[in-house]
């Protein structure tokens, strides 16, 4: 078990293996997450219960939750493949980090946009300086950080190694961050969704949600898989393996 | 180089040229002076917001002093010398940010206390604004001294340093200045303090080995 397991983690780290693997399995992965994104969104927003409380408007929730987790599971991912490229010098390490550093920041501002729009009507008000938002707001110039300094840095392995490093210190900065600020001030909802325990939602209005955050973890991994995929044809555009690939 | 070596020539090094040391102490003062003739003079308002604007001002003039932390060294070569001697990173990466602070960030600290009561900092809370700069200003150069490791060489480096760094300076700044406005409302801040102490000693450990991975990175390891 151990050993298939660090065997598939090596082939995987290699840019020729990932390159040819991930091809395959990309024309699986599109349509399952626009299927699971499509049956999520639309179960959601035109068909699961309205709240007894926040009538309709509260089915923005299955786009700002998604979004909020996928951002946040995004950075995470950073980290761990900063971790793995400064440990094991992985090539394909720092690749990830520049294919996830965009998306990421995109998912961040959606969550952003989607809660301000969510809280004109039931707060009153689009922006509060609120724990979650701001750790939202910060997790979003993290993610900057990140890409900022990977386009000031020229050369795209040591652009890479930087930017590693930069994700392992921001991933032990965030935890941090979410607890000074929490402590700082806090008016959000707590949350909704329990990974333990029982949650506190309906399950005719669970079930969209938690499709619809499968569907965009599936569109956040198909577009990180491209983006790597485009990243390593620039890098390896002089090796023989790809354009046999390629051919 | 040894711990005591680096610190000696840091501190000598600075002594020369003292503009680095007065400069970002003006900075921080000058700011600080911005905020009665932006906001208000008047005192009620600016007690409010005191502890707020000494940690900002304080929080961006280590910003700005810590940029210039190797770059004399990289421009004059020493910092590759220090990168290929057979010693340890860690210790001199200590050394340095060490010295950084107590020749910029200590200032800092010193002054304090002074613009908190120009800024009608009730006087309770004048020692925890001080207490908690002597503890935050350390942590603050060393998160940056691990951005400018990453951006030392770098065009226009300034600016994305602050990008990069601001970020992890939340926690520092929520904590320091909601200790100094806890005090000026009579709340116990020990609590607090010891947060701050906590993230200074995290830092302290933690910092210069990343210091060290980022200048190796910088300089093409």
């Amino acid at each position: 078990m151990w050993q298939t397991l660090t065997r598939w983690y090596h082939q995987w780290g290699s840019p020729r293996y990932f390159f040819q693997y991930s091809g395959v399995l990309l024309p699986w992965l599109w349509p399952l997450a626009v299927l699971t994104l499509v049956v999520g969104v639309v179960w959601g927003l035109a068909f699961a219960p309205a709240d007894y409380q926040q009538g309709n408007s509260y089915r923005i929730i299955f786009i700002h939750v998604p979004a909020a987790s996928a951002a946040l599971l995004g950075y995470i991912a950073m980290g761990v493949a900063g971790l793995v490229g400064l440990v094991w010098r992985m090539k394909m390490a720092d690749i990830m980090i520049k294919a996830i550093a965009p998306f990421g920041a995109v998912l961040a501002a959606i969550a952003l946009i989607t809660g301000a729009i969510w809280g004109k009507p039931t707060w009153g008000t689009y922006w509060v300086w609120d724990a979650r938002l701001t750790s939202m707001l910060l997790m979003l110039f993290l993610y900057l950080g990140v890409f900022a300094l990977m386009n000031a840095i020229p050369d795209p392995r040591q652009a890479g190694r930087a930017a590693s490093l930069l994700s392992v210190v921001g991933v032990i900065n965030v935890v941090i961050v979410k607890y000074s600020v929490e402590w700082w001030q806090s008016l959000h909802q707590g949350s909704t969704l329990k990974v333990v325990g029982e949650s506190a939602m309906p399950s005719e209005m669970l079930a969209p949600l938690l499709i619809s955050m499968l569907g965009i973890y599936l569109f956040f991994a198909c577009t990180v898989l491209m983006r790597a995929r485009t990243e390593i044809m620039v890098r390896e555009r002089k090796s023989q393996w790809l354009r046999e690939v390629l051919r | 180089m040894s711990f005591r070596a680096t610190l000696k020539r840091e501190v000598v090094l600075a002594w020369r040229r003292p503009a680095e040391i007065i400069n970002p102490l003006f900075f921080f003062v000058m700011v600080v002076a911005m905020f009665p003739l932006g906001v208000s003079p008047k005192a009620d308002l600016l007690s409010v917001i005191a502890p707020g604007v000494v940690w900002v001002a304080a929080l961006l003039a280590v910003l700005l002093s810590v940029e210039g932390l190797f770059r004399n060294d990289f421009e004059a070569g020493a910092l590759e010398q220090m990168l290929v001697a057979p010693t340890n990173l860690y210790v001199p990466c200590l050394a340095k940010i060490i010295a950084h602070w107590l020749l910029t960030g200590l200032p800092l600290v010193l002054v304090a206390p002074l613009l908190g009561y120009m800024l009608h900092l009730p006087e309770q809370a004048s020692m925890t604004l001080f207490l908690g700069l002597l503890l935050g200003t350390p942590t603050l150069t060393a998160i940056g001294a691990i951005g400018v490791s990453l951006t030392v060489g770098v065009r226009s480096g300034g600016i994305l340093l602050a990008l990069l760094i601001l970020p992890l300076y939340v926690p520092v700044l929520v904590f320091g200045a909601g200790a100094a406005a806890y005090a000026a409302n009579g709340a116990p801040v020990e609590g607090l303090l010891a947060i701050l102490a906590a993230m200074l000693l995290a830092s302290l450990t933690l910092a210069p080995a990343a210091v060290a991975a980022g200048l190796r990175i910088s300089n093409g390891g």
